[in-house]
């Protein structure tokens, strides 16, 4: 992919007459920059510019430019709080995909499944067949009080207590953790199907045992998919708000669902827009944090 | 909010015309009107349409918006196009403001005599003294409680530790506020201490179990007993009684309901304005309405008659009591500032309703 105009150039011979190589460099760049552009830049633009505006630019409606809508956190300060759950739910699903993505990655590429690893490999992307939406719904049938888990429960022990924990910050996590545990299982299997098994049959041979070879060999040596995958989650779950929404009930405010507000029932587009550049904000340091991790994950 | 009671309506409908964009063709029809509205929303009824036509050579088509803003919209960008336009109460003084909608005569709509004479008069109708919509069906957002219990006479009782864990309330910022300005005796929609409407909606928290923002949502977790006590459409509970069979009712405490309150009206750039009165006559008539009602589904009809057509054991009837319209504060154009403010405040309810 990344070949350069060296290399191309000379594919596209045209009646025996070269064209330069920025011309096939740009023929070849053109629809997926072109595309990014119409579908990402253009209206992120246009977010961004409406960031600063006093009021949605639909209507009839005088517009002025303001930076009020960045100062949400001091003229609503119980945002502070809002921002502190949304990190709190996303630290929470991050840290649980990591634990059990990685035990399961590693279950998959090192039991010596064989071609049965396939299988399993397609069980873990099963989630990603079916929508989302239901997915959470069927959930609060699950976690409801007197729902399937009760019913199970109380099957077991009649006269337990009801162990329903729908519409609460848990139930968010679990929702979360569910959609976007094969991110983490992927990366991490992609990432520990790359450590050559001699490493790890030297250091048994030498007598180590499992707990030295899982924290001084694998996770090390995993340590980009699971940094990779731990991206690929955090940033998605910051922004959630179907999750939050459905499945935390009144106690599912997050940044998400208060930006969703903006846009939905506010029709306060500048609010919305303005917390979403500040949650990309957040996003982007993220990334610059982890950017070295996953330039090298990247050429694994 | 508003869509998705539409799109309760569109669903009940079951028959909904999407296929008929185009209407059946008459050669012999002499006049062509064109129905801005949502879809599936009573003017698109393929039988009522037929009967409009057999009766007055009246041809009607449908053209659809999703979203108010959209139907502004297109009212403004395509002059000539409409003849009927359906329009909430709230906005008819913002489309007469921008000159999209003629005031309505209604000389030409006999029908107009059944007319809740509150409904049709309402200020909201009006801009610069004169009608500008005709006052077509009407619903509220009251109480709906659980079959069995008290029925509380005032929103206090969502306060009130007898209902500790059992309560519900709409995730809408402006039924939310409403709520509140109507339960400190404010005016729902000019509230003008928000401080005591902030008091009450966090004396709320100790008994507030969810926020809902679907009849779906609301069935499902009424139906699993998860609350006693919410803050509910008077439409949505009538059908959750009927075709969901779910025991609860619809009370209207004494500071009155939440109303609202939705219009026909005639673009100013109307091609054939005698045949768009003739159709809003024809949708205020009782005899539609009955089939309407009675056989599809819809909300409380702003006439009158058409109301008292119904049987006496129709549910909607039985909720939707005129002495209601007396009490109901109905929804009005909220300014911007004010709108915001309602949202800022609702958000900031939310927030504290999750640190529980």
């Amino acid at each position: 992919m990344s070949a350069g105009p060296a290399t191309t150039a000379p594919a596209l011979n045209m009646g025996g007459r070269r064209l330069p190589p920025w011309v096939a460099t740009t023929a070849l760049l053109l629809p997926a920059y072109g595309w990014l552009m119409i579908a990402i830049f253009l209206p992120l633009g246009a977010m961004f510019l409406f960031s600063f505006m006093t009021a949605t630019p639909i209507g009839t409606k005088e517009i002025g430019y303001t930076f009020d809508q960045y100062k949400i956190f001091f003229t609503q300060p119980y945002m502070w709080q809002v921002a502190s759950w949304t990190f709190q739910i996303a630290f929470a699903t991050t840290l649980i995909c990591a634990v059990t993505g990685f035990l399961a990655a590693l279950a998959l590429a090192r039991s010596g499944l064989g071609r049965s690893q396939w299988v399993f490999l397609i069980l873990i992307l099963l989630p990603f067949w079916t929508n989302g939406l239901v997915r959470i719904f069927s959930w609060t049938m699950v976690i409801r009080e007197g729902g399937f888990l009760d019913a199970v429960v109380q099957f077991i022990l009649p006269e337990a207590a009801s162990v329903g924990f729908l519409y609460s910050r848990p139930a968010i996590v679990l929702g979360l953790v569910h959609g976007y545990l094969p991110y983490m299982v992927l990366t991490c299997y992609i990432a520990i199907s790359t450590i050559d098994d001699a490493i790890v049959e030297a250091a048994e041979s030498l007598g180590a045992r499992w707990w030295t070879i899982l924290g001084r060999i694998l996770i090390p040596m995993a340590a980009p998919g699971l940094i990779a995958g731990s991206v690929l989650i955090f940033v998605p779950v910051v922004g959630a708000f179907m999750e939050p929404r459905i499945l935390g009930g009144p106690q599912g405010v997050t940044l998400g669902t208060v930006i969703e507000d903006s846009f939905t029932q506010g029709f306060n587009w500048p609010q919305g827009a303005a917390l979403s550049f500040m949650l990309l904000a957040v996003v982007l340091a993220i990334f610059a944090t982890f950017s070295g991790v996953l330039r090298r994950n990247a050429e694994l | 909010m508003r869509l998705s009671r539409r799109a309760m309506v569109q669903l009940m409908g079951g028959t909904v015309l999407a296929t008929t964009l185009l209407g059946p063709r008459r050669a012999l029809a002499a006049t062509k009107i064109t129905v801005l509205n949502w879809q599936g929303y009573g003017t698109d009824e393929k039988w009522a349409l037929e009967a409009f036509t057999a009766a007055t050579g009246i041809e009607v088509v449908h053209d659809y918006f999703n979203s108010e803003a959209e139907m502004i919209t297109k009212l403004a960008t395509n002059p000539g196009a409409y003849d009927v336009v359906l329009i909430n109460s709230a906005r008819i003084a913002q489309a007469a403001g921008q000159g999209l909608i003629q005031p309505v005569d209604f000389a030409k709509i006999p029908n107009a005599t059944g007319l809740a004479p509150k409904l049709k008069d309402h200020d909201n109708m009006q801009y610069e003294g004169e009608t500008f919509g005709c006052a077509w069906v009407w619903g509220m957002n009251g109480l709906g409680v659980r079959d069995g219990k008290t029925d509380p006479d005032s929103y206090a009782a969502l306060a009130d530790p007898a209902w500790a864990g059992k309560v519900a309330l709409f995730d809408d910022a402006v039924t939310a506020v409403g709520l509140g300005a109507l339960a400190t005796g404010q005016d729902m929609n000019d509230p003008k201490d928000l401080e005591a409407v902030k008091t009450f909606l966090q004396s709320v928290r100790p008994n507030l179990h969810n926020l809902w923002t679907s009849e779906d949502q609301w069935n499902k977790a009424f139906a699993a007993n998860e609350f006693d006590l919410s803050v509910a459409w008077s439409g949505g509970v009538v059908r959750s009684f009927r075709n969901g069979g779910l025991p609860v009712h619809f009370v209207v405490p004494k500071e009155g309901a939440i109303g609202w309150l939705d219009g026909l009206a005639v673009p100013t750039t109307a091609p054939d304005v005698d045949a768009a009165h003739a159709f809003i006559n024809y949708m205020i008539d009782p005899e539609f309405y009955f089939r309407w009602a009675t056989e599809v589904g819809a909300p409380a009809s702003a006439n009158v008659d058409a109301m008292a057509k119904l049987p006496e054991d129709d549910l909607m009837k039985q909720v939707h009591k005129a002495e209601y319209i007396d009490t109901m504060s109905i929804m009005s154009a909220l300014p911007d500032e004010r709108r915001d403010a309602f949202n800022a405040l609702w958000q900031e309810m939310k927030a504290y309703y999750a640190a529980k």
